[in-house]
């Protein structure tokens, strides 16, 4: 047995352990992970009393697997009473009055929540020092970044203090930070995960998903979150699939494709040569390695850069000083409210991206910029297509780098950016896909990424499941190894 | 693309953003980068390509207009950072 989860439920039944055991721990672990940053707020007293109702419940028998897990939320889902940042001083104060669908479902199976996790402001970002909060640290070198945006879950994860944490993934922030920090990150398919209470970035891109150690872990957490959901008219009204039930299924005769594309000039060597052993295996495994090409791979970082920002300038617009959140002191005139309250509630690389998306939508450039990414992303979008005509899954490198240095790239957006090449395509074509540990380069995990066409998580969870099986690199810790 | 000081000031007033007049040259040149990378787009042929707003191709969800909320009014005005009477407050806009 394989999975953080299954062991630890496994516990509850034999009653080893209490949920209430399992709570104190976690939340021990996270006081002696402290210096990591990985939350944003823990509170102590609700996770206690979320797992003495799980504890009553393991008595009657008959539970879902995730009762009494704990787990923390990324800060970008709302918890009702529970204050919910989004990493911004915007939202410092904001208390939701009512749960997101993924804290509703998760909270409904049991899971027991012990706060929320460091991120990138409004996801923003690829190393997590985007955060008002500060950054969040890699636990295997705490002069790294985790990633981003979702780097307190990834962190928190890493170390040991939860075995899952909830993301989202709009470019890639489940899955850059998993790479990053040496486990698994699961971004389903648009669709398959209701958005409702999930603060909005740029809406026709973001996507809720998870973070733990191995797909096992995945397949139990997506199993409580996946399906449709009224509230959301872009979630799907389609049946959810067995994701556990299916993992056993082999890897022989699954084709998998890869693209050169994924391997460019960007890409470290010793990222390149770990991630090309891991697809060496995946090969012992029975799967067969098909070369294909994604023609477009190289425009999906500018049609993305345009998209998002022009998504997020829209959506961000909500921030008024008047409803809620950050509100300026004094103002003057209800022009001077909005004008202070926003540049004084949101940091530097939000605002740059409200002004990147404003220019691109505003009256002279909205065909030469918006318009021309979105035909763009048709053709990214097909580019899949066609080549899941010719195979199941399409492998390569998560991020072209480890984990990097803090303030590295800090003070240049676009060498931030960059991070996310091999990462955003799949948000812009709605697929679902997952980072897997593959090994190590200079002491630093290296995330493989396999995708899968839409709504094919079963298949991509059950090979990721199946190299973990055969593998160890998700059972590596910091500090030592399985 | 080069984007000058007035620009980024109509595009911040555009966006209801506060912006020092010192902010504006490093403002103006890190937009013209992220310009300059979104200009990339223009070396894909789109002839006849439809524009992609959405992952899926799905009708609008249409839904009963029935109300689905009951009354919690208070609820959400006690997040506002000024109320007074069941309203929101803001600066005075009619003189």
């Amino acid at each position: 047995m394989t999975s953080a989860i299954a062991q630890l439920a496994a516990s509850l039944r034999a009653r080893r352990n209490s949920a209430l055991d399992l709570a104190r721990q976690a939340l021990a672990r996270a006081r002696e992970h402290a210096a990591l940053n990985a939350t944003i707020t823990v509170d102590e007293g609700a996770a206690l009393a979320a797992a003495e109702r799980a504890d009553l419940t393991l008595a009657g028998g008959d539970t879902p697997a995730l009762c009494g897990i704990p787990l923390v939320h990324k800060d970008i889902f709302c918890t009702n009473g529970m204050r919910t940042t989004c990493g911004s001083r915007m939202l410092e104060g904001f208390v939701p009055p009512y749960d997101a669908t993924v804290v509703e479902r998760l909270a409904g199976a049991g899971a027991v929540t012990l706060g929320k996790a460091n991120m990138d402001e409004f996801a923003m970002g690829s190393s997590n020092e985007n955060s008002f909060f500060g950054p969040a640290l890699n636990p295997w070198d705490l002069t790294r970044v985790p990633g981003g945006s979702s780097g307190g879950s990834a962190a928190a994860v890493a170390a040991g203090i939860v075995p899952f944490a909830t993301g989202t993934d709009t470019g890639g922030s489940i899955r850059q930070p998993a790479a990053f920090c040496g486990i698994t990150g699961l971004k389903p398919t648009y669709g398959r995960v209701s958005r409702w209470g999930m603060v909005a970035f740029a809406s026709s891109l973001d996507c809720g998903g998870v973070l733990a150690r191995g797909a096992e872990d995945c397949a139990h957490v997506l199993a409580a979150i996946a399906g449709h959901d009224p509230r959301d008219a872009t979630s799907m009204d389609r049946p959810v699939d067995d994701y556990v039930g299916v993992l056993s299924t082999s890897l022989k005769g699954i084709r998998i494709g890869v693209a050169r594309e994924y391997f460019g000039g960007g890409v470290e060597e010793g990222v390149g040569t770990t991630v090309r052993a891991a697809l060496a295996e995946l090969e012992k495994l029975g799967a067969l390695l098909v070369d294909i090409a994604l023609p477009h791979a190289d425009l999906a970082i500018p049609a993305y850069y345009v998209i998002a920002p022009a998504e997020a300038s829209s959506n961000l617009s909500r921030y008024d000083g008047v409803r809620y959140g950050h509100r300026c002191s004094a103002p003057q005139s209800l022009e001077d409210l909005y004008m202070r309250s926003r540049a004084e509630g949101f940091g530097a690389e939000v605002k740059r991206r409200i002004l990147v998306g404003t220019y691109a939508l505003s009256a002279g450039y909205f065909d030469a910029y918006y318009l021309r990414a979105q035909r763009v992303r048709r053709l990214i979008a097909n580019d899949f297509t066609e080549a899941f005509r010719q195979v199941d899954l399409i492998a390569g490198p998560t991020a072209p780098t480890v984990a990097f240095k803090l303030g590295e790239k800090a003070n240049d957006p676009l060498a931030m950016y960059a991070a996310d090449v091999n990462t955003v395509a799949v948000n812009l074509a709605g697929l679902p896909a997952i980072s897997i540990p593959a090994g190590f380069s200079e002491g630093m995990p290296v995330g493989l990424q396999l995708i899968a066409p839409a709504f094919a998580e079963a298949r991509l969870l059950a090979a990721a499941h199946q190299f973990q099986q055969h593998t160890d690199w998700h059972l590596h810790v910091p500090g030592g190894a399985a | 693309m080069s984007i000058d000081n007035a620009t980024v000031r109509h595009i911040a007033r555009l966006a209801r953003l506060a912006i020092g007049d010192g902010e504006l040259p490093a403002l103006a040149s890190e937009l013209g980068r992220v310009l300059e990378l979104a200009g990339h787009l223009a070396s894909a042929d789109i002839a006849g390509v439809e524009p992609m707003a959405h992952p899926h191709a799905q009708a609008l969800v249409w839904r009963d207009d029935a109300v689905t909320e009951g009354d919690r009014a208070d609820a959400l005005l006690a997040l506002a950072p000024e109320t007074r009477g069941g309203f929101y407050l803001v600066p005075k806009v009619i003189e």
